[in-house]
């Protein structure tokens, strides 16, 4: 053992591709599944979680403006980078969920894969969901999938890596962009996961990353007029009913999953990306 | 008005890390095969290359074992996940190694470096780059549940895109869960044994790609092999009429991407100037070394004489000459025997009472150069608007009517693309809708995407490369 002190990591919300601290300058304290303290974790406020609709709104133009084979590219990129900081995830996961480390291995290796697999759906959707319809006239009809545009996701409060990267790798392959409130009580590798976001080449603003108390921030990003979909999977219970409500207000995409959270080792469908995704269906006559 | 004078502005061939001795990949390994070494050539200068060993009949024999061994044993086996992400790093690989292999393409083949680099070698990396991702989402392509690989794939590919076509052969079929047995072309094997490298480098297990270099018969003995379950030929349509021939009653599956004629068709509503620059990439692209180029051209008569004139003007802009040179639009010829080909042709042309025009530009004297030309006048009985060139010649036909322009494009026997210049949405639809085509290019020409689905009706072949239809040949369903 070496009698170095080492440096901790402030952890911060990773906010329009920088790390600022909450605006509200509140802190929370993380503990390992021990109860042993780890981390302060910012405290996210409304004001944070507004502004992060509006840099996930300025990032929609880009991303979704993006070739599917360039995000593609990035989503790969980012399996890349996880895979270089494979043993920091490994430690953090460990201690979030208090897993023996070769589970917590499993964990991350399963997630970095998640990226991979996703990675290769963004040119793909357009050829497995969209279509060219046999209209009965002298039009040619054809459909494809869209991103829904900025989509709210509520981060499984148990899985703090695997699961996040598997609520959010399908939102970033469609083209959409992301405001994820992650775990509250586990959101530590959800930050170093922005590190790496943050290094991949996924631009600033597509994901942006709040830690806090999901029942504070979840009305208000229900109710949110400039979010088009609201992922409920690590809402409360006992607020999901409202949230769905406040999601009727812009009549918003709402994912609803089971409260139990599924094993997110098993492979993935594609109900995810087809959650966040609008068809469009353009007409044009045919004719000399 | 500045002059802007012509400045030679030549990559460096030793980007290329060229060579003296090249070796065929068989079974993980790099040794040398049974048959007589050739020497490939530089096509521009006609100096050799590099010498390259090719495979011997009994290569070809431990070549389709080892990749049924490494079928049967790891890659079949292999979960799709895992599959993938070997394919991603050959993806990676590639466009890591991007400008050396644009440079090797341009030494071995002849066309110019602006192409290999800007299409060739990306291209390459994105079609393993799409496939890879379908290594794990085969239950999604819409060939049911679980489509299984036919097992090992012997693979022939041309000389005009050599890296590009080896990856289009060998992408999907490794996605699919198929190990590979690749002869390149006789003139142009290098690109492919540094992609045998990056398969390495890579650690694909050994067996699962094998790139065996030689003429003809390593082809014919690859693709006559009984090991092989799946064939794949890109080339002349009767090297693709024999392979089919020879394959009847094997129960082998069969795709071929065999010649074309496509028909360029300008309406008089097109914009003339960007359809001169579309007529130009259609055949003068890869020195009209492309199976789907645009070689015929059909416009209507009323801007037949402003059109011919406008390309006149913009061919005789191209430059020809060191494919190394940036500011070349126009290579060389490959082979000596190709360029005798085109000789050929177009003097049937001329004798055959077309009216030839020849870009006045400087031509090397070393080298296998021909110079753009167009064919105006040309009947539909000529030769030159019947065969498939596949130089720089362009040969100028008219119409009066859209089913005019219909039945003129689609009178041939072959059926791999076409091209259509208006202005009207309407009329590109019903066009496209009466073109007997696989490929049908609207205002633009000469665009491959990994997602695109890439193949031809009639006598230019079945079967598609790309897209999620381009699986179908390297699946047994």
């Amino acid at each position: 053992m070496s009698d170095r002190i080492s440096v901790a990591k402030t952890y911060k919300l990773y906010l329009g591709g920088a790390f600022p601290r909450s605006e509200s300058g509140r802190t929370y304290p993380v503990a390992d599944a021990k109860g042993k303290f780890l981390a302060n974790a910012a405290q996210a406020s409304r004001k944070d979680l507004r502004e992060a609709v509006v840099a996930a709104r300025g990032a929609f133009k880009k991303w979704s403006g993006a070739t599917a084979y360039n995000r593609g590219q990035v989503l790969y990129r980012v399996a890349e980078v996880l895979e270089g900081r494979r043993e920091q995830f490994i430690a953090e996961v460990a201690a979030s969920e208090g897993v023996a480390a070769k589970r917590a291995q499993a964990l991350v290796d399963t997630a970095i894969d998640r990226w991979v697999w996703y990675a290769g759906w963004t040119d793909k959707l357009a050829t497995v969901l969209g279509a060219a319809n046999p209209v009965a006239g002298p039009y040619f009809s054809f459909s494809v999938p869209e991103p829904t545009g900025v989509v709210g996701v509520l981060a499984p409060q148990r899985s703090s890596l695997l699961g996040l990267v598997s609520v959010l790798a399908p939102v970033l392959a469609t083209g959409s962009t992301a405001v994820v409130v992650g775990s509250q009580d586990r959101p530590l590798p959800a930050i170093t996961l922005s590190e790496v976001l943050a290094t991949s080449d996924v631009p600033g603003g597509v994901v942006n990353l709040l830690t806090g108390h999901t029942a504070e921030l979840a009305p208000w990003l229900a109710s949110h007029a400039d979010v088009n979909a609201l992922d409920l999977t690590g809402a409360h219970a006992e607020q999901r009913k409202g949230l769905e409500e406040a999601a009727a207000g812009t009549v918003k995409r709402v994912l609803r999953t089971p409260l139990e959270e599924p094993d997110w080792a098993e492979r993935p469908d594609i109900g995810r990306l087809r959650a966040v995704l609008e068809t469009k269906t353009v007409w044009h006559p045919t004719g000399v | 008005m500045p002059s802007w004078e012509y400045a030679p502005a030549p990559e460096s061939r030793a980007i290329a890390n060229l060579k003296p001795n090249y070796r065929m990949f068989l079974d993980g390994e790099f040794v040398e095969g049974g048959g007589e070494p050739l020497k490939s050539i530089n096509p521009a200068t006609e100096e050799v290359l590099a010498e390259v060993s090719t495979a011997g009949s009994a290569d070809v024999d431990k070549a389709v074992k080892a990749a049924q061994r490494a079928q049967d044993k790891v890659w079949g086996r292999m979960p799709g996940a895992e599959r993938a992400k070997y394919i991603f790093r050959v993806a990676r690989l590639i466009a890591e190694r991007a400008r050396e292999l644009a440079v090797l393409e341009s030494l071995d083949n002849g066309k110019p470096i602006r192409e290999s680099r800007d299409v060739d070698v990306p291209t390459a990396s994105a079609h393993f780059f799409y496939h890879a991702g379908w290594a794990d989402k085969l239950d999604h392509a819409g060939y049911g549940p679980d489509p299984r690989p036919l097992g090992v794939a012997g693979q022939v590919i041309p000389w005009n895109f050599p890296l590009l076509m080896a990856a289009w052969k060998i992408a999907p079929a490794l996605a699919c869960g198929n190990t590979v047995v690749l002869k390149p072309a006789e003139t142009t094997p290098l690109t492919a044994l540094v992609l045998a490298e990056i398969i390495q480098q890579a650690e694909l297990p050994p067996g699962v790609v094998n790139i065996l270099p030689g003429a003809g018969e390593v082809g014919a003995a690859v693709v006559g092999h009984p090991g092989v379950r799946k064939v794949a030929f890109t080339g002349s349509t009767d090297v693709g009429k024999s392979i089919q021939r020879s394959l009847a009653g094997t129960g082998k599956k069969l795709t071929l991407e065999l010649g074309g004629k496509a028909a360029n068709i300008v309406f008089d509503d097109a914009p003339l100037d960007q359809a001169v620059e579309g007529i130009v990439n259609g055949i003068f692209f890869n020195q009209g070394h492309v199976c789907c180029a645009g070689s015929r051209l059909l416009v209507q008569e009323s801007v037949a004489e402003e059109l011919l004139d406008k390309l006149h003007k913009r061919v005789a802009t191209l430059r020809v000459g060191d494919p190394l040179d940036k500011n070349t639009d126009v290579g060389a010829i490959n082979s000596r025997a190709q360029l005798t080909k085109i000789q050929e042709l177009v003097a049937s042309g001329e004798a055959e009472g077309a009216k030839r025009w020849t870009s006045p530009c400087p031509v090397p004297d070393k080298g296998f150069f021909f110079a753009p030309t167009v064919f105006a006048d040309v009947s539909q009985a000529m030769r030159i608007a019947r065969e498939e060139i596949f130089g720089p010649v362009l040969s100028v036909l008219t119409f009066r009517t859209p089913d005019e322009a219909v039945a003129k494009a689609n009178n041939t026997p072959y059926g791999l693309s076409a091209g259509i210049w208006t202005e009207k949405g309407s009329r590109i639809l019903w066009m496209a809708d009466k073109l007997r085509a696989g490929v049908v290019w609207a205002n633009t020409f000469n665009r491959f995407d990994p997602t695109a689905p890439f193949g031809g009706y009639q006598e230019s072949g079945f079967g598609r490369e790309g897209g999620r239809a381009g699986l179908e040949a390297y699946l047994d369903v």
